[in-house]
């Protein structure tokens, strides 16, 4: 199996960091073309940095990252950028095209394909995500989910070799991110996709061949799902998220709450909230 | 909030005037504006009337539509309407006199004219922009404006960045009610008070409206690097517009209305 991304020695410093300072301090590990990677960590953790760092968002003070056998220099980053379709958090801001098929066209319209061949990749794009119906509304009349699909169907009208998730699914209700997370695994499986998923969401840690920790900039831990997930509640310390209800729970049982033992979702919690303040 | 905007809004429709390319359309809106300064007598406003009219009904837009573009609009009319009675130059039998302001025969019916050049120039443009996608206007902003590109005008950069705004206008509006929401929530009154005390229950709608725009803005260009864009040259395009044979009629029908009105003026 190849490696398709490479990364030694990685160090980061964001421009209005002082010297001593280091967003990513020594960061070296590799992806198998094919794998699906978690990389999970706090808020702060420099996660999210290190995935601007792979496609050349942000440049690296120094170290050496190779993608599908190119090294990142300012010469290929474009070439690169081709290899790596990036989602990123909120979908509304991602959202280029004023309608659905305008946004999955956009990444082909930038490499200049010629437009039959944009109208075939867009319209199968949208197939496959079952946008279809869907081509030319604008982006105010979607969910969160759907917009996150549409921008997953660039992707795949783009064809990148690394599917690159940041935090994706982090905005969306519980059914939107289901959708989301059903849909990476279909277009991974209908290609040889590498993904490369940063997230604090448990399910979608747990979709992954291999889990990579992220700590204070730092590489801390690395292995499967279930290797990770044996560490209980430090879990969390890892930045990996319970359930929102349950996090509720938990922090008002800290201020004396009687709080019910039940697991309930967002929606029940609230209705729960309301009958605990009217009682009062 | 949106219902409160009747310019710049679209009714989806089927009619041959919805089905026109964007770049006539709005040629044509244009041509007309010029045209309609042909006019210096009953019959050729009655004329332009009748094509107006026409044109609405063929577009198949309710008529409120048209009457509530007017409305917003009639006091700027009738102050003009007004000035151009008192003061301009006066002729035929006078009415009134006092001053510099006299009430004259001539003065009257230019007033009238005045009236129906600002009607017929909202009917025009309300049925290009009721008519029109704005996405499909923005295009043809960018078509009209490409022999620019010869001193170097960012044509490709101003067309998108022209859809983009159109884009985010119902995302922003949406954040608007949001920020109006919490802050209704903390007990702040909208609508309500004198001017100022209204003006100053804005300070803290805008404030977090700017903030976000420009993370938003941050993030949009990142998302856009990462997909790709280094500027407008050597994109292809995805929507393209066709100039269709009802393009070329609806160019003709303008033809035969400028030599009608030639014919027709005094």
């Amino acid at each position: 199996m190849s490696q398709i991304i490479n990364v030694e020695h990685l160090n980061y410093r964001y421009p209005q960091q002082s010297e001593s300072e280091l967003t990513l301090h020594d960061v070296s590990f590799s992806v198998t073309a094919g794998e699906w990677v978690a990389i999970v960590g706090h808020n702060g953790s420099g996660k999210s940095t290190l995935a601007k760092n792979l496609n050349g968002l942000l440049a690296p003070v120094s170290g050496k990252i190779t993608v599908d056998g190119q090294v990142l220099t300012e010469d290929t980053v474009w070439d690169i950028r081709r290899k790596i379709g990036m989602v990123f958090q909120n979908p509304d801001n991602q959202f280029v095209g004023a309608t659905v098929a305008d946004d999955v066209a956009f990444s082909l319209e930038n490499q200049g394909v010629p437009r039959d061949e944009m109208l075939k990749r867009v319209a199968d794009a949208l197939a496959q995500v079952n946008m279809s119906a869907f081509a030319t509304r604008e982006p105010a009349r979607l969910s969160g989910g759907q917009k996150q699909r549409v921008a997953l169907a660039g992707m795949i009208a783009a064809r990148p070799k690394i599917l690159i998730l940041d935090e994706s699914t982090s905005m969306l209700d519980p059914e939107g991110r289901a959708d989301v997370l059903a849909t990476i695994r279909q277009m991974k499986a209908d290609s040889d996709l590498t993904v490369l998923s940063i997230t604090h969401d448990i399910d979608e840690a747990a979709s992954a061949n291999r889990v990579l920790v992220v700590n204070d900039g730092e590489l801390v831990e690395e292995g499967t799902p279930a290797e990770i997930f044996q560490h209980g509640p430090a879990l969390i310390k890892m930045g990996l998220d319970m359930p929102y209800p349950e996090r509720l729970k938990a922090a008002l049982k800290r201020q004396g709450v009687t709080v019910p033992a039940t697991y309930l979702t967002e929606k029940g919690m609230a209705d729960w909230l309301w009958q605990l303040i009217s009682n009062k | 909030m949106m219902n409160k905007l009747i310019f710049g809004r679209f009714i989806p429709g089927d009619s041959v005037i919805h089905h026109m390319d964007p770049r006539a359309k709005l040629l044509l809106s244009f041509y007309f504006i010029g045209i309609i300064f042909i006019a210096n007598n009953w019959p050729t406003y009655v004329l332009l009337f009748v094509f107006t009219l026409l044109a609405i009904k063929l577009s198949g837009v309710k008529w409120s539509f048209f009457i509530n573009g007017v409305k917003p609009l009639i006091w700027l009319i009738l102050f003009t309407v007004i000035l151009q009675v008192l003061f301009s130059a006066s002729g035929g039998h006078v009415y009134f006199h006092w001053g510099i302001i006299t009430i004259s025969q001539l003065g009257l019916i230019n007033g009238v004219y005045i009236f129906c050049r600002f009607v017929l120039i909202i009917f025009m443009s309300t049925l290009l922009t009721l008519t029109t996608p704005p996405l499909e206007l923005s295009d043809a902003i960018e078509y009209i404006l490409m022999p620019l590109k010869v001193v170097h005008f960012p044509v490709y950069e101003v067309a998108l960045m022209l859809s983009i705004a159109l884009r985010f206008v119902p995302t922003l509006m949406d954040e608007t009610e949001k920020i109006m929401n919490a802050q209704r929530a903390r007990g702040v009154d909208f609508g309500e008070g004198n001017i100022f005390q209204q003006m100053r229950a804005v300070v803290p709608l805008l404030i977090p409206l700017f903030v976000s725009s420009f993370n938003r803005a941050e993030d949009l260009a990142t998302a856009m690097e990462a997909r790709g864009y280094q500027g407008g040259e050597g994109r292809s395009k995805f929507r393209i517009l066709k100039w269709q044979a009802r393009d070329t009629w609806a160019t003709l029908a303008f033809a035969v209305l400028t030599a009608a009105l030639i014919f027709l003026r005094a």
